[in-house]
């Protein structure tokens, strides 16, 4: 592979046979071309679906305190389960391998004014994480964050029906208004489309904010949290199962008791949505796979009508002294050369075709059509097994041409 | 230089099989110039063909420089072919988009010799048959008389023991032929055993044995006085 003779070789039969080899990559080229355009299709259809999933996070536990059915280690049933701040941090601790984000959420109903405009509402005090669980969008300044927790500041984020009741068309964000006679600052406004106004009529707080003005407690409502998707649907019930247990142990709940805690997740709704992904992926990558076959079925044709051509000159090579490996060599990495240039071309060309056409195609379910680094790479590689496929068969047929065969004056 | 003892080959052509030789013995030294002559049909280019490697016998032996050649396997008998023999064709069988130095250099690359010698030994041969001026022109550019010295000096180039060379002259006009029957003679003066497959006397004549094949055996096989080629020229 890396005699330079060979190079010259190689190098001297493309270059002073510059139609059959532009012949032989045209097809390769094509065949990228077709691939990495209907491959960026696939993957603009795939983004469509993961958008308008877009709402709810589905890989979600909430966990609910309850009271207990049955007596255990010496308490008596009907026992008022409370979680903690501890609570939160134990399990956060305990399962950090397979969560990305666990919230606290306390709910208040509060009455809330603005000079002369109130209204009820609910409010929502959470960790700043509360964002990735519930997808909420904020469209104006900021949500809670860590400092706000730290500082225990009073501040609020609102949902943007809030600030249209109150504000009128006023930009709430840096206004303070009250709630239950607190004074809060508005950090910022938010929008969570698809869940129905009544989402956006709700009220963000800090969690330790809330704790301090009532009552001073460490007391939580319930505890939110989102484990990694890669565990898939199975992962996520064995994962679920083991909170309970872990909880049930905590909190010295009978492992046969119902009603200590609630644990609730979307598992059944996120097997769905995981399925028909995974479909569309097959679906993408079976198209892939079948522009690849045909593009390669292209260029061993190609390459066996070449051999033929050149069944003269591999005889008198031959006849000189090539031995067969030699031969097949030759033609491979003749193949291969071309199969890469020319693949590459059809790769940029493809590329190039798939950014200009950006969204332009989402009225027809796609969006933002694009292939990853990573399958240029992968393409690359199949491009030159699939170079190295082609090129075998003729490249054999030509290592059994016969001198005197080809040599045979006709 | 060359045994041959009893050799038999036949081809099937469909269900009856043609028997092209039919025991062939022959004996060829070193510095020997032998012509191989018969009508069309004789099975003179089969003989040649197993000389020369490209095609094998059913039955008999063959020794070629004390080495019996048999059972070849394909990579074998590609690098015997590169140490032992040069070959010249009646239609030259010159790579088209080499030119002539890259042709005559082609046997020495598949001997695994560096670019830099295989260009001087191009260089040198090409000079040897005339043709230096010529070394970087396509084929396309040469007379059939050139394209065949070419040729001639790529089966010199590798420095074979034999030399086969099949209608050398065939396709070529009569002053032509004794050109290049001239360089053959010269090239045996200096020792090398050349073999001649023709069907032209007066080329038979320009050698120093004759052997004549008559529907698959040979029919006389003897010594003559050489023409020297150099006469007609």
């Amino acid at each position: 592979m890396f005699d330079l003779d060979r190079w010259r070789e190689i190098l001297q039969t493309i270059n002073k046979n510059k139609l059959r080899t532009l012949l032989a990559g045209f097809t390769v080229t094509l065949g990228i071309l077709i691939f990495t355009i209907l491959f960026g299709m696939g993957n603009g259809l795939k983004n469509t679906f993961y958008e308008s999933f877009q709402d709810d996070a589905q890989n979600t536990i909430f966990i609910f305190p309850g009271r207990t059915s049955k007596p255990f280690k010496g308490f008596k049933e009907n026992r008022r389960i409370e979680f903690e701040n501890e609570d939160l941090e134990f399990l956060k601790e305990k399962f950090s391998g397979r969560l990305e984000h666990i919230t606290a959420r306390i709910r208040k109903g509060v009455t809330a004014k603005y000079k002369n405009e109130y209204g009820n509402y609910s409010v929502r005090a959470v960790h700043p994480s509360h964002q990735y669980l519930e997808q909420t969008q904020v469209i104006k300044g900021r949500f809670i964050n860590a400092n706000d927790l730290k500082t225990d500041a009073r501040v609020a984020v609102i949902g943007r029906l809030v600030e249209k009741d109150l504000f009128g068309g006023e930009d709430a964000v840096g206004e303070y208004f009250s709630m239950n006679k607190i004074v809060y600052r508005i950090v910022g406004v938010f929008k969570d489309e698809g869940s129905g106004d009544r989402e956006e009529r709700n009220i963000y707080t800090p969690v330790s904010t809330t704790q301090l003005i009532y009552k001073n407690t460490n007391k939580i409502d319930q505890i939110n949290l989102m484990y990694d998707i890669n565990i898939g649907a199975n992962g996520a019930r064995r994962l679920t199962k083991e909170i309970e247990t872990e909880l049930k142990n905590r909190f010295n709940i009978a492992p046969s008791d119902q009603n200590g805690v609630y644990l609730r997740n979307n598992i059944e709704e996120l097997a769905d949505t995981l399925q028909f992904a995974g479909m569309l992926q097959i679906i993408v990558i079976w198209i892939g796979i079948g522009t690849l076959f045909a593009g390669v079925i292209g260029i061993s044709n190609i390459m066996v009508y070449i051999v033929k051509e050149r069944t003269k000159e591999l005889g008198i090579r031959k006849a000189l002294g090539a031995k067969p490996s030699s031969v097949i060599g030759m033609i491979l990495q003749e193949t291969v050369v071309i199969t890469l240039l020319f693949g590459y071309i059809g790769l940029i060309i493809g590329n190039f075709i798939l950014n200009s056409m950006g969204n332009k195609l989402e009225d027809w379910f796609i969006t933002n059509p694009s292939v990853s680094q990573g399958t240029i790479i992968g393409a690359t590689i199949i491009l030159v097994i699939s170079g190295l496929i082609a090129g075998y068969i003729p490249a054999r047929r030509a290592a059994k041409v016969k001198p005197i065969v080809a040599l045979r004056d006709e | 230089m060359i045994q041959i003892k009893e050799l038999h080959k036949s081809y099937r052509m469909g269900s009856n099989s043609l028997h092209v030789l039919k025991g062939i013995n022959l004996d060829i030294k070193e510095g020997e110039f032998v012509s191989i002559m018969g009508s069309s049909g004789s099975g003179k280019s089969t003989l040649l063909n197993i000389i020369g490697m490209l095609d094998e016998a059913d039955k008999g032996s063959y020794v070629l420089d004390n080495v019996p050649i048999k059972n070849l396997s394909e990579k074998k008998a590609a690098i015997y072919r590169n140490k032992f023999l040069g070959f010249i064709f009646q239609s030259f069988n010159l790579i088209n988009y080499k030119d002539a130095a890259e042709n005559v250099a082609l046997p020495l690359y598949y001997q695994g010799i560096s670019r830099k010698i295989r260009k001087e030994k191009a260089l040198y041969y090409l000079e040897k048959v005339g043709l230096a001026d010529w070394a970087h022109h396509l084929p396309s550019e040469l007379s059939g008389g050139q394209k065949q010295r070419v040729a001639i000096a790529r089966a010199l180039a590798s420095e074979p023991k034999v030399l086969l060379a099949d209608e050398p002259t065939g396709a070529l006009d009569t002053k032509t032929s004794y050109e290049v029957m001239n360089f053959l003679q010269g090239i045996n003066d200096e020792g090398k055993t050349i073999l001649v497959v023709t069907h032209e006397e007066d080329i038979a004549n320009m050698t120093k044995r004759i052997v004549m094949l008559k529907d698959g055996v040979i029919e006389k096989d003897s010594f003559v006085e050489q023409v020297r080629a150099s006469e007609h020229v």
